[in-house]
């Protein structure tokens, strides 16, 4: 897959901008996760948790949290607008569909900013 | 007339195999042009060796399918007008497809697909004994004819991004197909269909990016005919009717 | 995708619509006025309701993961169908075994 190939002009379309998220959204959550699972794995040693939770409150490791729980958002909502298109036959509109998953992703990372700070 | 007469467009046309380059012609712009117009006059008065595809002119033979400003469309039926950038096109030959020439390719994958995807009509006991009644209201009749006026062109087929990831994909025109014959209850071996489908990298391989129902020319939604296929065989695959 | 992949990652996917609107909303109200490594632990330490709760959470999500990087592997990563399916497995069993450690760290049990 070149950068090129991304761009060609016949990819213009919500559907494939939308596509694009939702992957590069699963590909950001499935590297995470591991980390994830290896930093919550440290409440076995006490002193190395409570040294990692208060890492975690440094403000760039909040800003990067919120692109991952944005990430999770708009996965969220991209996979049930797939659901109901493969699933209930969902026609219309798609662009508004899609529109509304990408503001639900983008709201839940904002409202993860503002309890944060 | 005759000021339109005057002006020219810039086209820049893909000449050669994939180790080609773009070449360009001054073509008169006329009032009311096709693409498949301005190829035609190439071909006619500038460069008789040009290759290209077309039969019926009209948008019914599927064979004219180019890549039209990098987007692939049907050129008998798409204005000069509504798809030139100032006076400039640029036509390549469809993606995905093995290039023979300029702007042919070879469309064998693509039938090839359309039998591995049975897009074919097997035929059940006969109208003698058993003949079939399809109301038109009916749900299956209905979804049939939401798919049946593919015209094989393959344009989706160049759009599609998991085709141009994976080769081995059937691709949105096969499976349309085969969700169209899926509906048709005079088959004679409908569940052959679902296998045929399930197999390999076939309708479970699709993304639901729509970029086959975004370019098909005769506005066909071949994502929402494999969506019916993926239910079908998901159904067919829970009860055990997908194995041997 | 064979229609038995196929059902595994829409089937998780629905498994996980209501496991992840409440994991956001944990992680919202979780995240008000910093956290501490006590107060994370003294909240779960021996909730079996809420260790039960993210093991479902893991197995669905190592699942899912797992079947989405074999796709890309296969259509990004330039891997064959072999490779990449082995690729998919052994990442379901890295987030399944992390996961599951991470469960049993934090919940204590």
């Amino acid at each position: 897959m070149s950068a090129a190939g991304l761009t060609r002009a016949s990819r213009a379309h919500w559907g494939f901008v939308a596509a694009m998220v939702h992957r590069l959204s699963g590909l950001a959550l499935a590297i995470f996760l591991p980390l994830h699972f290896l930093s919550l794995g440290l409440a076995f040693e006490r002193e190395a948790f409570d040294g990692f939770i208060a890492w975690s409150n440094n403000p760039m490791v909040k800003l990067s949290e919120a692109f991952l729980v944005a990430a999770l958002a708009v996965h969220f909502a991209g996979g049930l607008r797939l659901l109901a298109v493969e699933f209930f036959g969902l026609t219309r509109a798609q662009s508004i569909w899609i529109a509304s998953a990408f503001a639900f992703g983008v709201g839940a990372g904002l409202l993860f900013l503002l309890r944060a700070f | 007339m005759s000021a339109a007469a005057e002006k020219t467009l810039q086209v820049e046309v893909w000449r050669g195999g994939t180790d080609g380059a773009y070449e360009s012609f001054e073509v008169p712009a006329q009032e009311n042009q096709t693409v498949l117009d301005v190829v035609t006059y190439i071909q006619r008065n500038l460069d008789a060796a040009l290759a290209y595809r077309f039969a019926c002119r009209v948008g019914v033979c599927g064979s004219c399918a180019m890549t039209v400003n990098g987007r692939p469309r049907w050129t008998c039926r798409t204005h000069v007008s509504r798809v030139a950038k100032n006076g400039e096109l640029k036509l390549a030959p469809l993606q995905n497809l093995p290039l023979i020439r300029d702007l042919v390719t070879d469309m064998t994958p693509f039938f090839e697909k359309w039998q591995a995807a049975r897009g074919r009509f097997v035929p059940g006991d006969g109208p003698k004994d058993r003949f079939a009644q399809v109301p038109p209201e009916e749900k299956q009749r209905a979804d049939a004819n939401a798919a049946i006026e593919c015209i094989n062109c393959g344009v989706c087929y160049s759009a599609c991004d998991v085709v141009s990831w994976r080769d081995d994909y059937l691709g949105p025109a096969a499976l349309n197909r085969a969700w169209a014959g899926y509906n048709d209850v005079r088959d004679g071996d409908r569940n052959g269909i679902l296998k045929a489908v399930s197999s390999g990298a076939g309708c479970h391989t699709c993304h639901t990016h729509q970029s086959c129902a975004e370019h098909c020319p005769v506005s066909l939604n071949p994502t929402f005919s494999i969506a019916g296929l993926k239910r079908a065989t998901l159904k067919a695959s829970l009860k055990g009717e997908l194995s041997e | 995708m064979s229609p038995r992949l196929y059902l595994l990652q829409r089937g998780t996917a629905m498994v996980m619509v209501p496991l992840v609107i409440i994991h956001l909303v944990v992680i919202v109200m979780a995240v008000q006025g910093g956290l501490t490594g006590g107060e994370i632990l003294g909240r779960t330490r021996g909730n079996i309701a809420w260790a039960a709760f993210y093991s479902l959470f893991v197995f669905a999500a190592a699942i899912h993961a797992g079947i989405g990087m074999q796709t890309i592997s296969r259509e990004w990563f330039g891997l064959g169908n072999r490779s990449a399916t082995i690729a998919g497995h052994l990442f379901i069993l890295l987030l399944l075994s992390l996961g599951m450690r991470a469960v049993f760290g934090v919940y204590g049990i």
